[in-house]
């Protein structure tokens, strides 16, 4: 039924590639999809997506909270401006449930979509928030055969899956005003420690707008892969885990303009509720290690030691 | 990724780091690779220049572990070879020693390339040394 109404979509470039991916597929059966670009920040132009929506945009999915660079967006400010051109707004909220309070009412989101796992719940399930009343937003079924969830998705449903996932969302939720000034702080302890022994080291989008388990930093000089050797009994990712497969810089960083020598540079640190102060510690002490290892190791950082300016180096690209 | 045990020692015990005075008339400087591209190699040689044998080599690397075990080996292997026979060290055999997987190859070919340059760089510096000695007599 929105098919008649248009077929472009808008999103954003440092989304998911469950999102991504999805796009580029329905981009071959005739949809049109905008890509906004982010700011430096990494959050997305409210300005930008003002001008993007037509007379034929059904659909902005912008995620809630990016699974990279934890930025979070204005939610709430991109419903709005969805409504006031009678476009719906699909949220991927996998990162944000649990960690931030998400209330689709006040963000004015019409579609949203979670995963059990990122909340300490059950691997396998997933749920999707589908608005029904001002708009009732109507769902193709994907699948057939019976017509359960409201014909939305037939089959069996998955109880045990189902109750988990309510489960963890409830700890989540009541341990949510504790637990996030808990992540925070120790979030905040480890940034200190590394930039307080390490010169030259960058966090990657806004820390304004950020999940409080979140850091993403560039380690300059450093290449993201051999650090991640260095420190493998620390479970980090270099870009993120979804993209590993692949040996390209991180595209999030990228979309916030960071040179691709700072992309190629960058850890994740994701903390979680079974993380102590301990370990922090530990991490802190071995990353500073194994940077200053490395930096040894490596000919940009006695280059840039030197006062070259790398950027007006001619590199023989490979 | 799984590493091959040979590039877990070097990238843990990396052989010959460091730099040498480039401006040496017997330092070969051989730096190729990026940052954008995540491998930069710098590799040099210091040459005999009555036997043309690498007595010295040093090297540092920005990139994966891969590269910077390329690029330590590649200076195990120089030292104590002559320029033509440093000329001989193909990617290959690096790959072979180091048992690279194939999407870390090109760190192999990096390594190849840097000894080249390298090389290439002292025999440039040689042949200006000849000329500007012969032009002062």
């Amino acid at each position: 039924m929105y098919a008649e109404k248009g077929n472009h979509i808008i999103t954003a470039a440092t989304e998911h590639k469950a999102i991504l991916d999805t796009c580029k597929r329905l981009e071959k059966h005739g949809i049109r999809v905008t890509y906004l670009p982010v700011q430096t920040n990494g959050l997305v132009d409210l300005e930008m997506l003002k001008e993007a929506i037509t007379d034929k945009t059904i659909l902005i999915s912008i995620m809630y909270a990016n699974n990279e660079i934890g930025v979070i967006q204005p939610m709430a400010e991109i419903g709005k401006i969805a409504k006031a051109k009678g476009v719906l707004v699909h949220s991927d909220a996998t990162q944000a449930v649990g960690k931030v309070p998400v209330n689709v009412i006040k963000d004015n989101i019409d579609l949203m979509s979670m995963s059990g796992h990122k909340i300490y719940g059950p691997k396998g399930v997933g749920a999707l928030y589908v608005r029904r009343k001002s708009p009732r937003v109507q769902i193709t079924a994907q699948m057939d055969g019976g017509g359960h969830e409201r014909g939305m998705r037939s089959g069996t449903l998955n109880v045990p899956g189902i109750v988990g996932l309510g489960e963890a969302c409830a700890i989540c939720n009541a341990d949510m005003p504790t637990e996030s000034k808990r992540m925070a702080y120790l979030r905040d302890k480890l940034r200190g420690k590394l930039e307080s022994e390490l010169d030259e080291v960058y966090v990657n989008g806004t820390m304004e707008h950020r999940l409080p388990n979140n850091l993403n930093i560039s380690f300059a000089y450093v290449e993201g892969e051999s650090l991640l050797m260095g420190i493998n009994d620390i479970a980090v990712s270099s870009g993120s885990a979804c993209t590993s497969a692949t040996l390209e810089p991180s595209y999030v960083l990228k979309a916030l303009g960071a040179g691709d020598d700072l992309a190629h540079s960058s850890i994740r640190f994701g903390l979680g509720r079974f993380n102590t102060e301990e370990e922090v510690d530990y991490v802190a002490a071995k990353v500073i290690d194994v940077v200053k290892k490395l930096r040894e190791l490596s000919p940009l950082y006695e280059m840039a030691k030197e006062g070259i300016d790398l950027s007006k180096v001619q590199w023989a690209a490979h | 990724m799984a590493y091959s045990n040979k590039v877990l020692d070097h990238y843990n015990n990396p052989r010959n780091v460091g730099s040498m005075d480039r401006n040496d008339p017997n330092v070969g400087t051989g730096m190729v690779g990026a940052p954008e591209c995540g491998d930069v190699m710098k590799l040099q040689v210091k040459v005999n220049p009555e036997t043309g044998v690498i007595e010295d080599a040093k090297f540092k690397t920005f990139g994966c572990g891969s590269a910077i075990a390329s690029s330590s080996l590649a200076t195990e292997w120089l030292r104590g070879k002559t320029v033509d026979e440093a000329l001989e060290i193909k990617n290959t055999d690096i790959v072979n020693e180091l048992s690279l997987p194939p999407v870390k190859i090109h760190c192999s070919v990096l390594a190849e390339d840097a000894i080249k340059a390298a090389i290439t760089d002292y025999k440039n510096k040689a042949v200006t040394q000849t000329v500007a000695v012969a032009s002062t007599k």
